[in-house]
């Protein structure tokens, strides 16, 4: 009897410090992971997702990002590159006059005036207060006026049927689409698959994080070091900064 | 009785379902090539992550930019109280109406997602030009049809002078906002000029006003009747100050460019090395579009068939001037690194290639088709014939 009675009060101070760690545990991994939106919140403008791509470190050559974006979003290898859709993409340039060579990724560069935000006519295209230019795909039209207008040519356009999506990433034929910064990784405090790849090979040539944060390293790269936003001549604001150009 | 008249048109049944099967023709010819595309996705046609608008927008822009011309045949009558003008006003609102279901019809049908045509119209991003658009087309329809039937019930002819001026200004409207659509793309060489909002005005008036005497002339054609030399005079004059007045707009459109140092590279493109869109332009839009139709007109003699030809070839170098406009503005590479060699698997720096499909054209010339149609069963049901005893006329002036 007495023993029932111990086993009794064994069992619930152990599932009274059980149900406090499932109470607690949400917090303690919230603590770590303080950068990650929960999902019961909206985005928030104070944090202002951006990129900075180091060209010095860029190789020419490379397509380590380019390939696990397609990873990522379930985008085929690019096999015809007429109509694929190229959310990244690599590009190796030589300047005219010195023949300066370099080679960077460019893609959606998140305007903080995103032209393709503008012309959408069903608001399909848009910017979440965080920065992150996106394609809702449930009211895009296929008018396509968002690649007419985009100064990057960072849209694509799902030209064929295809099967094996990403769950995370749903895409469907007719519609538009771009990169979207992994926001399905940000939201959750990951980073974009490009620059995870382009840091596990080695080159260290992508640099994402807040840049209304003054204490993010991105952030900080950029008080120190001269930065360009490409077109700077249209005054988009641009999330995604370019080093070395 | 000095108000102008209608004949009724002359029945022949069996040249009128010859007419009707033959554009039937071309209509299921665009619904086959629709449904093509619909099902196996933009692939199957020419256009690419580069050239993202082709033939169908080069037929539908055409055919919206017409529409909104043609209807410049009734605000003369209507708004401006010309008696000529206004025998013709009934013809020139459903040509307006007809010609603008067409192009809606191919835009929508070259939609990636064109079962989302509701949403198109549920939901608008105010700030877009395009979705403006939207509701200048719709505007559009409404307005004209009012008018149609304030000059065709004469219980309500009394209204008519309004709802004339209010067309005449939304149809201004609308086109400026069409040109527009191009005039505020700012990143492409080709574009984001505001001269391209007038520019699209005085082409309207131009294609709109070569349709309409085309379709004139086979309406005269059809029921054997002979168009007063003098009415003939006035709309050949008239079509040619709206060819020469395109002409000037292009020439100051590129002059002005060309001033802009940045865009030399560019217009050497489109003037000199740009191979099919050079061709279009100078033989198309500039020869066979300005030279050739003023040249018909003004050489001593001109006949009715004369005009006609002329009228027709301002059609065709309107379509060519937008396919220069549309497609030659996509195909100059968009310059991202100014200053910059530029090599990608984007095709990047290259100038970009177009190559449509069979069903692109199918797709245009449905629209021509559902125009046509519109407008042959409208014309035989209903009184849109003009009828002019113009010395009657002249002395009312």
């Amino acid at each position: 009897m007495s023993e029932n009675n111990i086993d009794r009060r064994k069992f619930l101070a152990a599932a009274a410090a059980g149900a406090g760690f499932v109470a607690i545990a949400p917090g303690i991994r919230l603590v770590e992971i303080a950068a990650a939106k929960p999902d019961n919140e909206p985005v928030t403008s104070k944090v202002r997702w951006g990129m900075l791509i180091d060209t010095t470190r860029c190789q020419s050559g490379c397509t380590e990002c380019v390939s696990a974006c397609g990873k990522e979003n379930g985008l085929s290898e690019v096999k015809k590159p007429r109509t694929d859709a190229q959310w990244i993409r690599k590009i190796d340039l030589k300047e005219l006059k010195t023949g300066r060579a370099l080679s960077l990724p460019m893609m959606c560069q998140h305007c903080a005036n995103p032209p393709c935000v503008d012309v959408c006519p069903t608001g399909a295209s848009f910017k979440r207060a965080d920065g992150i230019v996106l394609v809702d795909r449930h009211i895009c039209i296929g008018c396509r006026y968002c690649m007419m207008a985009c100064p990057y040519k960072a849209r694509s356009f799902v030209h064929e049927p295809h099967t094996d999506q990403n769950p995370e990433v749903p895409r469907g034929q007719g519609c538009v689409e771009g990169c979207t910064l992994c926001v399905h990784r940000v939201d959750r405090g990951g980073t974009p698959a490009c620059v995870e790849a382009c840091a596990a090979a080695g080159h260290n040539a992508m640099l994402f994080g807040d840049l209304n944060d003054p204490g993010s390293a991105i952030a900080k790269r950029v008080r120190e070091v001269k930065t360009t936003q490409v077109r700077a001549d249209l005054k988009l604001d641009l999330g995604v900064r370019y080093e070395g150009i | 009785m000095a108000i102008a008249s209608y004949v009724e048109t002359q029945s022949r049944p069996a040249a009128f379902w010859g007419l009707l099967a033959a554009g039937g023709l071309f209509l299921l010819a665009a619904f086959a090539a629709f449904l093509h595309f619909e099902h196996s996705g933009h692939v199957v046609t020419g256009m690419d992550n580069q050239i993202v608008w082709g033939m169908p927008h080069v037929f539908a822009v055409f055919l919206i930019v017409a529409a909104s011309g043609v209807l410049n045949v009734a605000s003369i009558g209507s708004v401006f109280g010309k008696p000529v003008y206004k025998a013709r006003a009934p013809l020139s609102g459903l040509l307006a109406l007809a010609m603008m279901a067409g192009g809606l019809a191919v835009l929508a049908a070259d939609l990636g997602r064109p079962d989302r045509l509701i949403v198109a119209m549920t939901h608008f991003n105010f700030k877009s030009i395009f979705a403006l658009n939207m509701m200048f087309y719709s505007g559009f329809f409404a307005i004209v049809a009012a008018y149609l039937v304030t000059m065709m019930d004469r219980s309500l002819n009394g209204y008519s002078k309004v709802i004339g001026f209010l067309a005449f200004f939304w149809r201004l409207a609308l086109t400026t906002a069409t040109g527009s659509i191009f005039g505020f793309l700012v990143a492409r060489t080709a574009y984001g000029s505001a001269l391209l909002a007038p520019m699209f005005i005085i082409y309207s008036f131009a294609y709109g006003l070569a349709a309409f005497l085309i379709v004139q002339g086979a309406m005269y054609a059809w029921n054997g009747l002979v168009l007063d030399a003098r009415i003939l005079a006035r709309m050949k004059n008239l079509l040619a100050v709206f060819v020469g007045a395109a002409l000037y707009f292009t020439a100051v459109m590129h002059l002005t460019s060309l001033y802009f140092a940045k865009q030399d590279a560019y217009e050497r493109f489109l003037l000199l090395d740009g191979g099919v869109y050079t061709a279009a332009f100078w033989l198309g839009q500039v020869a066979v579009g300005g030279l050739l139709p003023l040249a018909l007109i003004f050489l001593p003699g001109a006949t009715q068939a004369r005009v006609i030809a002329a009228a027709v070839l301002v059609v065709l170098g309107g379509l060519a001037q937008m396919f220069v406009t549309i497609v030659g503005g996509q195909a100059f590479p968009l310059e991202i690194f100014p200053g910059y060699a530029v090599t990608s698997s984007f095709q990047d720096g290259i100038v970009n290639g177009y190559s449509p499909v069979a069903g692109e054209f199918a797709l245009g010339f449905g629209g021509i088709a559902l125009a046509f149609l519109i407008t042959v069963v409208a014309v035989r049901v209903l009184r849109f014939l003009p009828q002019d005893d113009f010395a009657a006329l002249k002395a009312e002036d």
